[in-house]
């Protein structure tokens, strides 16, 4: 009886003789597998068509995936075997009586063929384990019985290519070099089909979940540790908007930092690892978590660390806490230019500002700090500030020549 | 007495439009009234919006789904070119604000702007300014920088900046109001003005390789 819907194209993996081919033809056609049976050796007698017809089909037609029990009689399967052996024969004879030397080399090859044949069904049992199993095998994973199934597979392959070239001696000393670099790497070549299509295939595939599982963890790790904590932090701290702001702030930094920043999760080149511009972002970073301001730093170009830009960065850092201490603001403007010979600070806000020469004697903090710093650097500053107004200072340092790229 | 602006937003996120709304209407006394004649959550939306509604100025976001606020600015643009842009975005990357400003923007602020600075910068962008962040104006610095190795400018009535123009935007980066530059510089504020028209113009038509690779990392031009 025929199904109402054709069953796709599949090898069987239950109730197979050689390789399932002749049963999932059935399956497909939704004939008796005899039929198909008797169909293939008919095509054999045709200059070997139904041997190489089997043997395509079994290259390019999948197993079937589902764990399907037939039931085979022993009739059957001996009716399989004779119908198996006839069609091989008939293709071989067929071929011998045709012409002589097309005899001389189907005899030979044909025992190859059926040598890749035992070698390929071990194929299949290997692919059969996995999916029972659900084990990532190797090749040789069935025991001593499958090593001795492949081993015997490829004596006969060899054995067949090395009498096909025997007889072909004849040929001469040239003819004969070239045909065996042919041969040999078809004999290779034939033998591992299977397993070359089925590697590169578990492969491409394994690889791919693999970097998108990787990916998944991490964005939700990281999501995790960083702004869900942050969330919670801020529902217990929403009493006290400074707090909140504060630890928004931080975290919209630090989010930031990891989407579009210098090692950032969407950035395809590494910034410098050590350089100024880093340093200043960090340094900002770290004034604004303390004092719990904004502090807004727009870096122009860029060079690695040495003692007296590290000098620089302190001496800023020490000017965004004054500013923060004592401007009463909520934003600090910071603007760094990396200039070939000279690089500039400048720190601005737009508090309540002071007037320079009335600062009192105990207050260390912009005199030891920053001027010291920068003199012993041969830096400059340069302090702007009109009460009322706010503050600016202005930071440089002249690059010397060898240092300066 | 002047109409109000017209003001048209753009942001998939209803809810900060809502807030967007709210702020600019309320307003601060004294400054001339906004009036917020629509808003929409997508291109499509934006596009017919926009042309049905008229408006002055549209306050765009940069990131939405469909193509984002470069899309909108590419088919508005075409029919409607004196609309006026201000983009608004939680991102300063400089490939987010480099691609919007040559995309034909005439301003480029963040979320986190008070409403206060949002009301001026529409102001500004209405009468034909152009409004640079500190840090708008540190990205065109850096990209009109002449660094050792750099390639030659090929136009340098686009390709460079001239020294003014340059003070200007140091000043800006260094977080001066116009005003303030104008009194720095002993220029106008007019001046100053015309001087960041000036780079907003070179920003937009240069061909620096630092401005299309920013641009062009985002794929919107």
């Amino acid at each position: 009886m025929r199904p109402p819907t054709r069953a796709p194209l599949a090898r069987r993996r239950s109730g197979r003789l050689v390789a399932g081919v002749a049963g999932g033809v059935a399956d497909h056609l939704g004939v008796d597998v005899l039929w198909v049976r008797a169909a293939f050796v008919a095509l054999a007698a045709v200059n070997g068509m139904g041997v190489i017809a089997y043997g395509l089909l079994w290259v390019f037609v999948r197993q079937e995936s589902a764990d399907v029990t037939r039931e085979v009689s022993a009739k059957e399967r001996q009716q399989a075997i004779g119908l198996a052996a006839l069609g091989v024969g008939i293709g071989l004879v067929g071929a011998a009586l045709q012409n002589q030397v097309i005899g001389w080399i189907v005899g030979p090859l044909g025992v190859a063929a059926v040598g890749a044949a035992v070698v390929w069904r071990e194929a299949d049992e290997a692919q059969r384990r996995r999916w029972t199993t659900g084990a990532r095998t190797g090749i040789l994973g069935g025991g001593r019985n499958a090593v001795l199934r492949l081993v015997a597979g490829g004596v006969f392959v060899a054995a067949g290519i090395l009498v096909f070239l025997l007889g072909n001696l004849n040929l001469g000393q040239i003819q004969f070099g070239v045909l065996a670099v042919v041969a040999t790497v078809v004999g290779i070549g034939v033998l591992t089909v299977p397993w070359w299509v089925r590697l590169a295939r578990d492969f491409g595939e394994e690889r791919r979940e693999r970097i998108v599982t990787e990916e998944r963890a991490e964005i939700a790790a990281h999501l995790h540790d960083s702004v869900l904590q942050t969330l919670a932090l801020i529902q217990k701290q929403s009493h006290d908007p400074r707090e909140v702001q504060r630890l928004a702030r931080g975290q919209e930094r630090e989010l930031r930092h990891w989407l579009y920043g210098p090692q950032g999760y969407g950035r395809s080149t590494p910034a410098l690892d050590e350089s100024l511009a880093t340093a200043l972002q960090t340094t900002a970073a770290e004034v604004e978590d303390t004092y719990a301001i904004t502090v807004n730093p727009v870096i122009v170009g860029d060079r690695p660390l040495d003692d007296s830009l590290r000098a620089l960065v302190l001496a800023s850092r020490e000017a965004m806490v004054n500013a923060a201490k004592h401007a009463q603001v909520e934003e600090v403007s910071v603007y760094a230019e990396v200039e070939p010979d000279e690089v500039n600070v400048f720190v601005k806000d737009r508090g309540k500002g002071f007037d320079p020469e009335a600062v009192p004697g105990d207050r260390h903090g912009l005199a030891d700090s920053v001027l010291g710093r920068m003199d012993r650097h041969g830096g400059t500053v340069r302090l702007r500030s009109t009460p009322g107004e706010g503050t600016e200072v202005h930071l440089a340092i002249t690059l010397s020549q060898e240092e300066s790229t | 007495m002047t109409d109000p602006i017209k003001v048209f937003l753009v942001d998939d996120h209803g809810l900060f439009r809502a807030g967007v709304r709210a702020e600019l209407e309320r307003g601060a006394a004294g400054d001339p009234p906004l009036e917020i004649v629509g808003e929409a959550g997508s291109v499509d939306e934006a596009v017919a919006g926009i042309g049905h509604r008229k408006p002055d100025v549209v306050l765009l976001d940069v990131h939405m789904p469909d193509g984002g606020g470069a899309a909108v600015l590419a088919r508005v643009r075409k029919t409607q070119p004196d609309v006026v842009f201000l983009a608004l975005s939680v991102s300063d990357a400089a490939e987010d604000v480099i691609a919007v400003i040559r995309g034909g923007a005439r301003g480029y602020v963040t979320k986190t702007i008070s409403a206060r600075e949002l009301g001026d910068a529409v102001r500004r962008v209405r009468v034909g300014d152009a409004v640079f962040s500190p840090r708008l104006a540190g990205f065109v610095l850096d990209a009109f920088s002449d660094r050792p190795g750099a390639a030659p400018a090929v136009d340098p009535e686009l390709d460079l900046l001239t020294k003014r123009e340059r003070d200007v935007l140091r000043l800006l980066a260094r977080g001066y109001a116009y005003k303030e530059i104008a009194g720095e510089l002993f220029i106008s504020v007019k001046t100053v003005e015309t001087h960041v028209s000036s780079v907003l113009r070179k920003t937009q038509l240069s061909n620096r390789y630092e401005l299309s690779r920013w641009a062009s990392d985002r794929r919107l031009v």
